[in-house]
């Protein structure tokens, strides 16, 4: 993928400045049909949704007191992996987004709701409600893409420590809530630019301690420790910690759909200079991506199936996404835009492609084929051990190599 | 013992973190004691065609109340929370129910939801009660002059001065020496609420009901009052009801030299302008007009803002409003705050600009 304005079939070439205003319109008029009809059947799923969640972490806990007992390790992990992912997604992500403020209730509410994370809630709100938000795959200015750790876009120069960028990002995706933390804390940029004795930063890094010490001491002591009496101790932790790794992986995943797969577009800094509301509504539709399913699916997803729907609309509550969905797609279509969507399993396919694809240098698996696959692998070696100028040289003979088989390739197809 | 159960209680806070123990305790027992002060709706009884008295069973540590008292409920209309005071029409009750009786008032939200569509069961949140618009102990001899909905306050107090039973209404020793005249003002008869309530005092000799109907006496003119209670001054006078009466009787008592003691439920409202001036908690006002958004002019003004993305997305930037009205620039709608209705409403700066006077809680 490439920045959109650098595409040679850039997919918003065809919007006249009319077309752009009045695509703002047409979504405001959307939006405003939701807030029009918010009100009671909102308001009691919200609280239907928070109050299946505290059950089901309630019972799992209980069953976990009896967790030497396999069946009972089971059900209480399997609850628990539950209870945490309604947390964060259904639940935190959204009231945090300020989705059900509206309903003035002080205990729901985005200035005073925590989750069941490793990051404060503050500090999530700033990265995440503010910067990922407002400056969607704006590359340079979203830290959500790549988390500052991974190349996401072929115009960054690549150098062999990306290879291992699958391998990050599986361990990410294990210990994703620590990794949000430190996302939050912009902990990568503090110690490149050597600034860890920043008083806001030291602030913040203490409020992320106190957080991580409340949980870690939740999951990794008091629960153990109400198990003993069973014998119980060990499973109750290992099954706290995987009930945490469920939640961590099936949150990357869920995340990694929604600005990664192929068909997302990416867009340049100074693209966003004087943009409207209509520019940045656009910006927003092709930089997310959708993934479809039952409902079950959107509830576990926390809604970001409806990635497209958020982040047009971050703050209308989550359970509307579903049904003004059809309305913004027709959207698209009217407007022929790419409505990126697929089900779970080929978006995360299609996200962890990205990310292999990228880790490797440009055009290398473009121009690498069941039989070149040796002397393919002779040049990657080169490119990582080589000078940067003998990088170049390779890199230039991929790109030429991948050329040629697109071009033989379309000579096939014509003939 | 004290500290075993702190103990207890530091183990269960670590055990909910980053939730309390009451978030779950609530799921089971919301009115159990050391919870959130609430209520459960178990009966809504009509009393007139647009009235209706709610009898709401307490949360355990509700403190009890004085007749005359007023309790405030939260209640969530179409969603959303809405706080309004209503006089406790029974005195203190052996089965520690409390009532209050709502008369659905025009454009009322919440009077209109409680009267035409509470259920039996719905939870509400409380306040303890509170007001001091209370008999003296030791009886005397008093005025009542209630309007309307105004006899709400008033009809608790006679209640448990005067009970009523099976046998009729009952006069204790202690009410010896209590003598009541109560002037009720109201439209018709039947728009009356607790009508039938006080005709029964009066036939029991409890009271001397002077009843003023509009559509019979004509509208009430305060100067009447003499006429049609002789004994006036050696009253003391009680009154509630709309503002327009209290205001004029509280012009006749003052000339006159007599007591008067009042309660007024509903607060005079302002209705929303184009821009306004925007106060904060140190003192400082900022003039806005009604299309810069509020954090943009307390921004030019040199009040340090809390900010985020400045287009109603990240809410950032949201400040307690606690009274005023603020217009979203975005679709036009306005938000109010009332104080002591709506408690402080948080709202987004970034997009909402002044309309009318408002304040926000943010020094």
């Amino acid at each position: 993928m490439t920045v959109i304005q650098k595409k040679s079939d850039n997919p918003i070439a065809h919007l006249t400045r009319e077309d752009i205003e009045q695509i703002g319109v047409e979504l405001d008029a959307i939006r405003q049909e939701v807030i029009d009809s918010r009100g009671a059947s909102d308001a009691a799923y919200i609280r239907r949704v928070i109050k299946t969640q505290r059950s089901v972490e309630l019972g799992s806990r209980a069953v976990l007191l009896f967790s030497a007992f396999p069946p009972a390790w089971v059900l209480g992990t399997a609850g628990l992996s539950l209870s945490k992912i309604l947390d964060n997604m259904e639940i935190g992500h959204n009231i945090l987004h300020g989705q059900w403020d509206w309903m003035r209730d002080p205990k729901i509410h985005s200035t005073t709701w925590d989750w069941d994370h490793a990051t404060p809630a503050e500090q999530w709100k700033r990265s995440h409600n503010e910067l990922h938000h407002t400056y969607t795959n704006v590359i340079g200015k979203d830290n959500d893409l790549g988390y500052g750790i991974m190349r996401v876009d072929e115009d960054q120069p690549w150098v062999p420590r990306y290879l291992i960028q699958p391998v990050w990002n599986f361990l990410n995706a294990c210990l994703f809530e620590y990794g949000i933390a430190a996302y939050d804390l912009e902990l990568g940029m503090v110690l490149r630019r050597k600034d860890t004795k920043n008083p806001v930063f030291r602030a913040n890094l203490k409020k992320v301690r106190h957080k991580i010490r409340k949980q870690a001491t939740k999951d990794y002591l008091v629960h153990p420790l109400l198990s003993l009496p069973t014998g119980s101790f060990v499973s109750t932790l290992l099954a706290n910690a995987t009930a945490n790794v469920v939640r961590n992986l099936w949150a990357h995943s869920v995340i990694m759909c929604g600005h990664f797969p192929e068909g997302v577009e990416t867009f340049e800094k100074r693209s966003i200079e004087g943009e409207t509301k209509g520019d940045w509504y656009v910006r927003q539709m092709l930089g997310s991506a959708n993934i479809s399913g039952t409902k079950l699916m959107h509830i576990m997803t926390g809604n970001l199936s409806h990635q497209i729907e958020h982040h047009l609309f971050p703050d209308l509550p989550s359970n509307r996404y579903g049904e003004i969905a059809p309305k913004v797609q027709a959207l698209f279509e009217k407007y022929d835009l790419n409505y990126c969507a697929r089900p779970l399993v080929p978006q995360v396919y299609s996200a962890w492609h990205r990310v292999v694809r990228l880790s490797l240098p440009n055009d290398w698996l473009d121009s690498t084929t069941p039989r070149n696959v040796p002397e393919q692998l002779t040049k990657l070696y080169k490119m990582v051990t080589g000078t940067a100028r003998e990088r170049r040289a390779i890199q230039a003979s991929l790109t030429r190599a991948a050329r040629a088989r697109r071009a033989a390739a379309d000579e096939v197809l014509a003939a | 013992m004290t500290s075993l159960r702190s103990r207890v209680r530091q183990v269960a806070e670590a055990a909910t973190t980053p939730l309390v123990p009451a978030d779950f305790l609530d799921l089971f027992a919301p009115l159990r004691a050391g919870a959130d002060l609430r209520g459960r709706i178990e009966q809504v009884r009509a009393e007139t065609k647009d009235a209706a008295t709610l009898v709401i069973r307490p949360g355990a540590d509700w403190v009890g109340h004085v007749p005359g008292q007023y309790v405030r409920i939260g209640i969530d209309v179409d969603g959303v929370r809405q706080w309004r005071a209503y006089s406790l029409t029974h005195g203190p009750r052996a089965d520690r129910r409390i009532s209050i009786t709502v008369k659905a008032v025009p454009d009322g939200l919440v009077s209109h939801h409680l009267v035409h569509g509470t259920h039996p069961g719905t939870l509400v949140h409380l306040e303890q009660a509170a007001g001091e618009f209370v008999l003296p102990p030791g009886g005397g001899r008093f005025l009542f002059v209630t309007a309307g909905s105004g006899i709400t306050p008033v009809i608790g107090m006679l209640r448990n001065l005067f009970p009523a039973t099976d046998e009729g209404v009952l006069r204790p020793i202690r009410t010896a020496r209590h003598d009541v005249v109560v002037v009720h003002v109201a439209p018709t008869r039947p728009d009356s609420i607790f009508i039938r309530d006080l005709e029964a005092l009066e036939r029991a000799g409890a009271i001397s009901l002077v009843p003023r109907y509009d559509d019979v006496h004509g509208v009430l003119d305060v100067e009447e009052l003499p006429a049609l209670v002789p004994d006036l001054a050696e009253r003391r006078t009680f009154a509630c009801g709309p503002a327009g009466l209290l205001d004029a009787l509280q012009e006749f008592h003052d000339a006159k030299g007599l007591e008067l003691f009042t309660e007024q439920f509903r607060t005079a409202r302002v209705e929303p302008g184009e821009g306004g001036t925007v106060s904060f908690t140190d003192g400082r006002n900022v003039v806005a007009d009604g299309s810069t958004p509020i954090l943009d002019a307390a921004e030019d003004a040199g009040v340090l803002m809390p900010s985020g993305c400045r287009m109603g997305i990240c809410y950032g930037c949201v400040l307690p409003m606690t009274a005023g009205s603020v217009r979203d620039l975005r679709n036009g709608e306005i938000t109010t705050a009332v104080p002591g209705e709506s408690g402080a409403i948080k709202i987004q700066t970034c997009i909402h600009a002044a309309a009318g006077a408002c304040h926000l809680d943010h020094a």
